[in-house]
């Protein structure tokens, strides 16, 4: 009895009490209210699945997988569509590809202006600098079309020329009709033009948060600015880059009315860029719109739901990456 | 690499050349009438200090004195702070660091910095950390692993990291980090290295160890420290400064031996900070 | 210590400062080569600006690196990456400044008529001049259709940012993740939502439609401003609260979003921005109608962009100058919004 250490029970660690709180009522209510406003998002984004997907059935029921790797968007007068045929192929074809082009020429142009606005400028300016940035990226995209129909286009499409007089021999530069204007290309670089201030614009902001402990430490060692943007910098914010570029190229997949206004809707799969013809799914959408039978309209809404998982894949990809190297995780 | 006109300002990026230790012979740093201002505000007035080659300068004074921003105009770093000023001169080699003709990026591959937090770069392994100011100063090395041993070893590290030399830095202890640190300091070979409190975020194991490499590197280089705290400052300079505000701008009121400035201080204001009546 | 004091303070130097002097052969390589150029423009068939790009550019670069040249390899790949990123960056801004430098020229046209804010188009045609017709329908549609959703969105957005940082649900991962992918929702797909829903369940446009399609996608904007705004509350600040014996909903109506009030005025503002342009989704829900309307269930609802698109489709010389104005009006809205935000983002903070 005396020797307690002996006997094991004395030494054994006392087990973890788990705390328990009982919500008051007005706190089961508040978390009630909150949780169900909350999951509306969710709900939301469900329903617009489950519409799209409902309301358009019939058209993949009939057409199955050739509505999306098809071209033909031929709209009958039946008004059971019998003498109808719907697919989007080419339209999906130009999606990716116009906003390919935007992402490869918006990438470097707006990585060069937040580094330039970060660690080029003279403070003074900075502030006015960011806020045409960040108000440019508001700029509706109705305005980047109207710029671009009337002031930018004829400029682009001479580019084409110029592109196509060097780099024809490329199949990506080759040309059926000399005409240039209307083309991917052009498309690609209006895209590129609109979503250059949103990849500024985040990636400026994550720049601008590296800790400066780690700039400092990369100037003390000897180090260039230039040093210190290739060793801290852009490690530090290659994920907000990312993040960044993933939401322009959202932005460029799931654009309408600027692409509407300065490419040519044809139905065949094209991938020679300066060509006058393309389209994407989304401009499809508002261009038949207006005119279209009931039976359509469920084409279009198959359309709209292509699209919908199309950006919904890209964009819950580009949120994994994100996450994933994000360099400070560790 | 005999004499003081042996290093030309621009020796070191010149040779290309990163020797592991240097047997050359040491110049000392000289401030002379420095100023410092931010904005309107003036922090340091008219400090002029001598730091002779191969000792250990400890900066001792309470907070706001001015001390480690005399600390950072001594490499250079001042001017990172928007709007800072300065007047004076800092002279190494019997050049002014200063002038408009010297590049600022080869004064500080000359003159290291160790900070208050340690700053590992978080993105590199080990290794890379301490070769990391050889990648940006695009200098070549011979026998590159021979050089992070041998930082590593000088700043008391190697036999707890020797395994893992692939592992982040930021996976290390806050000790660890700080002498990752001060071994990526050594890796360009500086002829000074300026130290910013470096063991205030630390735990007394790691201070120790800390201090002890402090006396070993004091052997090929001049060393500068700021210091908070006075056994510190008594167990590991060689000599020491005393700032004080009171007020006004931070000014060098004493400087001399540690010894004398602990026992027998000429100035009342020394004395009553060293043994701890303010501060 | 008084001799110390009798010294003279010297004046403040900065010797790092970038001096004209300093910088005199960069400014002197950026005008020849702009010389050079527009010599090249000149005499080749090379032509516009353009053409003087093309020669500008290259100048500039070798220019560069001849001057950078012999200040050993860190100093010169440090001036050749300093000339790119300024080249890069005058090519990223020049496109926009040459929008918001178009659209205030041309807008003005327009605008500058009183008509073009007090009339609408019920009898004016594209081809009357700008003394005739206006916006006002589009101006009132889009009032109506932002405050709807304006109505819908802050609320929610409010309970979802209180629901990830204060009440921080089991699911707050995935109402983030949710709402993240949300902000990748194509707007044409939130406006043909809208109609297979609410648009085909009335059997007619309406502006109620117009502003849900426009709360789907300005929900994002808000749910995550207001969430960045409510993270920066101190924990203290609730510590505090929830040791005086305050439940957690007293807590957050009473302690926590009062302090961020502004923020959350913010967020909407943000989400309004975002918004207030849009013209694909109100194609398909609100329509347009040349008459101004103030019933937002009755029928079609004109808006800026949506008149901005037709009057572009029609495209007489008075339907762009037309065009102009409304695009210089969503401009003027834009920033009016943002500088607002600007001027509240400071409040919270002290």
């Amino acid at each position: 009895m005396g020797t307690a250490l002996g006997d094991g029970t004395a030494s054994r660690a006392p087990e973890k009490r788990v705390i328990v709180a009982q919500a008051s009522r007005g706190d089961r209510v508040f978390r009630g209210i909150v949780a169900a406003g909350a999951l509306s998002s969710l709900v939301l984004l469900g329903l617009i699945a489950l519409f799209l997907i409902v309301r358009s059935g019939e058209i993949f029921g009939r057409f199955g997988l050739d509505f999306i790797f098809s071209s033909d968007w031929t709209a009958g007068a039946e008004a059971d569509g019998s003498d109808s045929t719907f697919g989007v192929w080419a339209m999906l074809v130009g999606t990716v590809l116009v906003s390919l082009i935007a992402v490869i020429v918006a990438l470097p142009l707006a990585v060069g202006a937040a580094l330039f606005i970060e660690f080029y400028l003279p403070e003074r300016l900075r502030s006015t600098v960011r806020m045409l940035v960040d108000i440019s990226a508001a700029v509706p995209s109705v305005v980047y079309g109207l710029w671009a129909v009337s002031i930018f286009s004829g400029a682009a499409s001479s580019w084409g020329e110029i592109l196509h007089r060097f780099a024809g021999w490329f199949p990506l530069f080759g040309v059926e009709n000399e005409q240039y204007d209307r083309s991917p290309f052009v498309a690609g670089l209006v895209l590129a033009i609109m979503i250059t201030p949103i990849i500024t614009s985040v990636s400026r902001e994550v720049f601008s948060r590296t800790p400066p402990d780690l700039v400092n430490a990369s100037y003390a060692l000897g180090g260039s600015r230039w040093g210190a943007i290739r060793n801290v910098v852009l490690p530090y914010g290659s994920s907000g880059v990312v993040g960044g570029t993933m939401l322009g190229l959202g932005r460029a997949l799931g654009e309408t009315v600027a692409v509407y206004l300065v490419l040519n809707l044809v139905f065949k799969p094209n991938l020679r860029i300066l060509e006058s013809q393309g389209g994407n799914v989304a401009s499809l959408i508002a261009t038949k719109f207006g005119e279209a039978s009931e039976y359509e309209i469920k084409a279009l809404l198959a359309a709209g739901f292509v699209l919908f998982i199309l950006t919904m894949t890209v964009n819950m990809a580009a949120t994994y990456i994100v996450q994933k190297s994000s360099p400070l995780e560790s | 690499m005999t004499d003081v006109k042996g290093h030309e300002v621009t020796q070191m990026v010149e040779t290309q050349e990163a020797p592991a230790t240097t047997g050359g012979q040491l110049a000392g740093l000289e401030a002379r009438g420095i100023h410092a201002w931010f904005d309107k505000h003036h922090a340091l007035e008219d400090i002029n200090l001598f730091f002779p080659a191969n000792t250990v300068t400890g900066l001792i004074g309470p907070s706001g004195c001015g001390k480690s921003t005399f600390l950072r105009i001594l490499n250079r770093m001042h001017e990172f702070i928007p709007r800072a000023a300065m007047a004076g001169e800092v002279l190494l080699h019997d050049a002014d660091i200063y002038d408009p003709s010297v590049n600022p990026a080869e004064i500080r591959l000359k003159i290291g910095m160790v900070f208050q937090k340690p700053n590992p770069f978080p993105a590199m392994t080990i290794a890379e950390n301490v070769s990391a100011g050889l990648k940006l100063a695009k200098l070549k090395v011979s026998n590159r692993d021979e050089l992070v041993e041998d930082c590593l070893t000088r700043a008391g590290l190697w036999k707890e990291v020797k395994d893992r030399l692939d592992a982040k830095g930021g996976s290390l202890s806050g000790g660890q980090q700080q002498r990752l640190c001060i071994a990526r300091a050594l890796a360009v070979n500086p002829e000074v290295l300026l130290m910013d409190e470096p063991c205030s975020a630390l735990d007394p194991g790691s201070t120790l160890r800390i201090e002890e490499t402090i006396g070993e590197l004091s052997k090929t280089m001049t060393i500068v420290i700021v210091t908070h705290n006075m056994q510190q400052a008594a167990r590991v300079s060689d000599r020491c400064a005393f700032f004080l505000a009171d007020g006004g701008p931070g000014r060098l009121i004493e400087s001399g031996l540690t010894s004398h400035m602990f026992t027998t201080p000429t100035d009342k204001r020394t004395e009553d900070y060293v043994q701890g009546r303010f501060g | 210590m008084t001799d110390i004091d009798l010294q003279p303070i010297p004046t403040p130097i900065r010797p790092w400062r970038v001096t004209p002097r300093r910088v005199a052969p960069q400014i002197a390589l950026a005008l020849g080569g702009t010389l050079v150029a527009m010599a090249v423009v000149l005499l080749t068939p090379l032509a516009g600006f353009d053409g003087w790009l093309l020669i500008f550019v290259p100048v500039s670069i070798v220019g560069g690196y001849l001057l950078a040249r012999g200040k050993g390899a860190v100093a010169t790949t440090d001036a050749m990456v300093a000339n790119t990123v300024v080249l890069v960056a005058g090519v990223a801004f020049y496109p926009i400044v040459s929008l918001l430098w178009t659209v205030i020229t041309q807008g003005l046209d327009a605008l500058l008529n009183w008509n073009f804010i007090s009339s609408d188009m019920r009898i004016s045609g594209p081809d009357d001049e700008l003394n005739m017709g206006g916006a006002a329908h589009a101006l009132i549609g889009t009032l109506m259709m932002v405050v709807i959703a304006t109505v819908i969105t802050l609320p929610l957005g409010v309970l979802t940012a209180v629901y990830v940082t204060e009440v921080r649900g089991r699911l707050r991962v995935v109402v983030r993740f949710i709402i993240q992918s949300m902000s990748g929702v194509p707007s044409i797909v939130a406006g043909l939502f809208i109609y297979s829903t609410v648009v085909m369940g009335m059997n007619r446009f309406s502006g109620l439609a117009g502003g849900l399609a426009l709360a789907i996608l300005m929900l994002p904007t808000v749910a995550r401003t207001a969430e960045e705004v409510l993270k920066l509350v101190p924990d203290d600040l609730r510590s505090a609260s929830y040791a005086l014996g305050a439940p957690q909903w007293r807590t957050t109506l009473f302690v926590v979003l009062p302090t961020v009030r502004s923020g959350i005025v913010t967020s909407g503002i943000l989400g309004v921005a975002r918004i207030a342009g849009e013209t694909a989704p109100l194609l398909l829900t609100a329509s347009y109608f040349t008459a101004t309307t103030f019933s937002p269930t009755e029928g079609p609802v004109a808006s800026l962009p949506v008149f901005t698109f037709n009057l572009l489709q029609s495209g007489t010389e008075y339907s762009f100058a037309r065009a102009w104005a409304c695009s210089l009006l969503l401009l003027l809205a834009v920033f009016v919004l943002f500088t607002v935000a600007r001027g509240l983002s400071g409040r919270d903070k002290r």
